[in-house]
């Protein structure tokens, strides 16, 4: 039993992990300071990457081949030659165009509610296949014949099979 | 004339609809088979006449009668037949007819095959499959109808659409059509409607039949879910394929390199398709031990009105849309439909919850049960945080009037994680018996895959260090469910080989004859994992890159580089503008192909489609777009080139899980997959036999 | 390892497990809630997407910020008739209507005639250059956060909305203006008597 449950343990460590390495994966990579320079389409596109077009339906910006895309692109980039991080660039996109432009809602406030409510789910979800499973566990009959895994020829005279077999099906 | 044929078949089929719906569970109520047996022949006649409505539609559509709006609103001159004919669905009113027309026909063949095992049950299962139908041929006759023309009405501002002559109308028939959106024009877009309807009608059967039990209050018998067994799986086949073919077309047509952005058009799709699945597998569990019989229920209750709800969505642009809908009756004609079944099939659902009496018993916590239980409550939890982050936009809307986009950041990294979960699951399970596992010889069998799931790991984190952790799991994951799948052919070969002599190959094929369920269910869970594998190599591997090239320059990404040579303007078939560039793709410094990316635009539609330059290979795609150019004349040139590793593996496993499927359906003689409490007897012919035998899926 | 219990199997123990304790009274009262709210949430996201653009009523109020700082509320232009033009730099079909709103405001910038435009999702340079091409003198400014256009329900651009010396809405034109429609409407709105 103890071994059973230690074994539960190490699954359901497994299973948080998942989540937790979710997490840590989740985070971006810290943004590549601006350069002087021109930036390249690729620094663009990581920023663009992030937003939606303000005016197409659910296209994220670096891929939206409108005219309006493209003067944003332009836009991007020049805020990224005169040195505005892409934390910059994307708050002066909201200002601009609304909170619907950010690919991924902010974490504070009202829209923290996205991310709350999937964990609650999943904790919800387990304890509730806990709450089942245990109280399947109770009401076990004692059955008159155990079929595990390792069943071999049990070496039962064919009739006794046959009365137990009749019996499991009267139970219902 | 034709146009009228049609008209009068839908309507008449709208009658008899009506008819069928109400005289079926009459008869079943007040027992007169004799009606139970018109409303049989109603619904046969209700398919004859909804097939001749689509004919006369598709007709018109191939001949071009303008006079028709919808006609002249997805067909045009420069179509080609067959393009002309799959207009039937390309469009609002063909594509709900279409709809209607094949659940008519689902019915029809529900009706028409032998029912001797469920007599009991039919009348029911019509009422609610008609019921459903009713509803689509009464949208179709009602409110978006494929037979309107088009009336310039004096003093109106536009054309007016209607069936019938408005006062002082005369009838407008233009010279040619608009034709179908040339984003559509494309064989995943021809193809995905008719699949995806093919799988959502397909799923209203086993509903019916769900319902009808507990109608009939006939709970103790489980027949219906076996009846329905290939039913669902043929449903969910269906859906499996439309929604890889709308991946196949977003990323042939779309141009954004990927195949499923978590718009919430797909999360729509995505939805029933998830509770689907779960249902596959707890229908399983009754079947073999008697268990999850409400679960059954609920989840065919939600895959039922999740398809209804995706429908819904896509329609009426309710979610994350920015183009305005003409205003129809649609939405809050589905609305109701949906609200009005799902609240009455959850209220059924309630008053019968005590007598649906399950033998619910667990012996171990390591056993098959707990897992199918843990697995069906991954799908749920998934289900339920795709609907969460599709409405949420809405729910942020109302409460605090600001418009929101939830975007594919939220749905990877919440729905991520719980996939791998049932990923592992579906490595795991298979080792677990019935009832209860021994825990050292779960050891024994995870030894195998779980190394061969490390080395690849480690391989991967060798080759890539900068490889983030869920990648490596990922990957190790997906290697150990393949492992221990192959074990099972590999065990059941063997043991044929050691015990009849045959040699490898025959004893592969008849292994699988012989079990056909458990080891197309094998198969199919092969394809899913390859699909798996798709979407890792697009989560964490893919590579892109952008920049402006002249001709002779380069453009470099990981091992390959492209060679900008030139650009060409001209004019091509259908009307369109096409802007070609010649590029060349080289690997490690070897040519490797000519790409010709190119970006057309329909003049008449004035509709722009990139169509990119892809090298496909079994390990990745190398996808080259023209994003711009300065002018034609200047030959400088921007391209984007995405590599997309495991890509094609997406595809690949498709057909992998439709011969899964077609295997497992295949009729096996009845008498293996019946008496669910028999101990296992001796195996007769050869059939993986006890004493070594792993758990079976599916015996 | 496998044992066999010949006993009868009359033992009353209730094959019924106590679930019921899950399923209790508040679940499916939490349940039902649930699903009567999503319902209600699409019903009321269904109205929201059959939402047209405003034709009467109050127009709604803002304030805008010109690209040259200078900023107007709307309900102080209270006594003038206000047209409001919603545009954007990469709409042709603005660029049809342009030269002819900025003649029309010329013609009545004395008589008591205020034209607004608000630029809805555009990029800074391309809409000063926009400006620049057509002359346009007349006051203009970006819509930040697309909330003006929100408030009247745009449905693309450009659109024009016709706002009466008293604040109310008279009607809209979707899409671009030709001559002499705007003229007249104007010539209309403007022999409304007004007292404060």
């Amino acid at each position: 039993m103890t071994k059973n449950k230690f074994l539960l343990l190490v699954l359901f460590a497994a299973l948080a992990s998942l989540f937790i390495t979710a997490k840590v994966y989740a985070q971006d990579p810290a943004p590549t300071p601006a350069s002087a320079t021109v930036p390249s389409d690729n620094e663009v596109n990581l920023v663009a990457k992030k937003l939606y077009c303000p005016v197409c339906p659910n296209t994220p910006l670096d891929v939206c081949e409108t005219q309006a895309c493209k003067d944003w692109r332009a836009q991007i980039r020049d805020q990224l030659a005169s040195g505005w991080t892409e934390k910059e660039v994307m708050d002066y996109f909201v200002t601009q165009y609304g909170e619907r432009v950010l690919a991924e809602p902010e974490r504070g406030g009202f829209t923290s509610l996205v991310w709350m409510l999937p964990l609650l789910i999943v904790a919800l979800g387990l304890v509730f296949v806990g709450l089942v499973l245990k109280s399947w566990r109770a009401s076990r009959l004692s059955r008159p014949l155990v079929q595990t895994e390792s069943q071999t020829g049990t070496g039962i005279p064919k009739q006794i099979l046959d009365k137990i077999e009749a019996e499991i099906r009267k139970v219902d | 004339m034709i146009p009228d044929i049609g008209l009068i078949a839908l309507i008449i089929a709208f009658g008899l609809s009506v008819y069928a719906t109400l005289l079926s569970v009459n008869g079943g109520m007040s027992k007169r088979p004799d009606w139970v047996a018109s409303a049989r022949n109603a619904i046969v006649a209700v398919f004859a006449l909804l097939t001749i409505s689509v004919l006369s539609v598709v007709y018109s559509l191939n001949a071009l009668d303008f006079s028709q709006a919808y006609v002249a609103d997805v067909s045009s001159r420069a179509m080609s037949p067959f393009l002309r004919i799959t207009a039937l669905w390309g469009g609002q009113q063909g594509s709900v007819l279409f709809w209607a027309w094949l659940m008519a026909g689902f019915v029809a063949v529900v009706v028409i095959r032998k029912w001797d095992a469920d007599r009991e049950l039919m009348p029911y299962v019509m009422f609610v499959a008609m019921l459903t139908t009713t509803f689509f041929v009464g949208v179709v006759v009602f409110i978006t109808n494929p037979f309107t023309k088009m009336w310039l009405v004096p003093g109106a501002q536009d054309l007016v659409i209607a069936i019938f002559q408005p006062l002082n109308g005369q009838q407008y028939i233009p010279a040619d059509g608009s034709g179908l959106n040339p984003l559509l024009r494309h064989f995943g877009m021809i193809g995905h409607p008719p699949t995806t309807y093919l799988g959502f009608t397909g799923f209203v059967i086993p509903f019916s039949f769900a319902i009808a039990a507990l109608m009939k209050n006939d709970t103790s018998s489980d027949q219906w879910i076996r009846t329905v067994r290939r039913w669902t799986l043929v449903a969910w086949i269906f859906l499996s394929i439309g929604l890889i073919l709308g991946g196949r077309w977003a990323y042939d047509v779309l141009g954004w390199g990927g195949f499923w952005g978590w718009d919430p058009v797909e999360n729509a799709m995505l939805m029933p398709w998830l509770t689907g699945t779960a249902f596959l597998h707890s229908v399983m569990m009754t079947e073999k031990r008697g268990m999850l019989k409400k679960w059954n229920i609920l989840l065919i209750i939600l895959t039922y009105s999740l398809s209804l709800f995706g429908t819904f969505i896509t329609r009426t642009g309710v979610i994350g849309s920015v183009h305005a809908f003409s205003k129809t009756a649609l939405g809050p004609a589905f609305l109701i439909f949906i609200s009005i079944t799902f609240l009455g099939a959850m209220t059924l659902l309630m008053m019968r919850w005590s007598s649906l009496k399950a033998e619910h018993e667990l012996e171990s916590l390591f056993s098959r049960e707990a897992a199918f239980v843990l697995q069906n409550m991954l799908f749920l939890a998934i289900t339920i945080a795709v609907l969460w982050g599709t409405v949420f936009p809405l729910i942020t809307e109302l409460f605090t009037n600001t418009k929101i986009t939830v975007g594919p950041p939220y749905f990877k990294k919440v729905t991520g994680p719980m996939f791998l979960a049932l990923i592992t699951l579906m490595g795991i399970t298979p080792m677990l018996a019935w009832r209860r596992q021994a825990v050292n010889k779960l050891l024994s069998r995870l030894a195998v895959p779980l190394s061969g799931a490390l080395i690849m790991a480690v391989a991967r984190a060798l080759i890539n260090p900068k490889s983030p952790a869920i990648s490596l799991f990922s990957i190790a994951m997906v290697t150990f469910v393949t492992i221990s799948i192959l074990a099972e052919f590999w065990r059941g070969t063997q043991i044929r080989m050691s015990t009849r002599g045959e040699n490898p190959f025959t004893a592969l094929i008849k292994l699988v004859i012989n079990n056909r369920r458990r080891f197309g269910g094998y198969i199919i869970h092969l394809g899913v994992i390859m699909i798996a594998l798709g979407f890792i190599g697009d989560a964490f591997y893919k590579q892109e890159t952008q920049g402006t090239l002249s001709a002779g320059e380069s453009l470099t990404i990981g091992e390959y580089s492209l060679r900008f040579d030139g650009l060409e303007g001209y004019m091509g078939s259908d009307g369109r503008e096409i802007v070609e560039a010649s590029t060349v793709l080289f690997k490690d410094g070897q040519q490797v192909k000519v790409l010709k990316p190119r970006r057309d635009y329909f003049v008449v539609q004035q509709q722009p489609v990139s169509i990119a330059g892809v090298y496909s290979t079994a390990g990745e795609d190398v996808y080259i777009l023209l994003v711009g150019w300065e002018s034609i004349s200047n030959q400088s040139s921007t391209f984007k080139i995405y590599v997309n590793p495991l890509i094609n593996w997406v595809w690949i496993g498709g057909f992998v899980l439709a011969l899964g499927v077609l295997i497992g359906t295949w009729s096996q003689a009845r008498g293996r997959s019946e008496a669910t409490y028999s101990l296992k007897n001796q195996p007769e012919d050869g059939a993986v036999p006890a004493p070594a035998a792993a758990p079976s899926i599916g015996d | 390892m496998t044992e066999i219990n010949p006993e009868p199997v009359d033992q009353t123990t209730p094959v019924e497990p106590a679930p019921n304790r899950i399923w209790s009274t508040t679940g499916r009262l939490v349940v039902v809630f649930l699903v009567v709210g999503l319902i209600a949430l699409l019903a009321w996201g269904l109205v929201q997407a059959e939402k047209t653009p405003l034709e009467e009523g109050m127009a709604p109020d803002f304030t805008l910020t010109s690209f040259d700082g200078r900023t107007y509320t709307l309900s102080d232009l209270r006594g003038n008739v206000v047209i409001i033009n919603f545009w954007a730099s990469w709409c042709p079909p603005c660029r049809e209507e342009a030269a002819y709103l900025e003649r029309t405001w010329r013609k009545y910038k004395d008589k008591g005639v205020i034209f607004i435009g608000v630029d809805y999702a555009d990029a800074e340079k391309p809409a000063l250059a926009y400006i620049d091409e057509f002359d346009i003198t007349y006051f203009n400014g970006p819509d930040l956060g697309t909330r003006i256009s929100q408030s009247y329900n745009i449905k693309g651009v450009p659109e024009t909305y016709y706002v009466a010396k008293d604040g109310t809405l008279r009607g809209n034109h979707i899409g671009p203006l030709f001559e002499p429609e705007l003229d007249n409407r104007i010539d209309e709105l403007l022999s409304e008597p007004y007292t404060k």
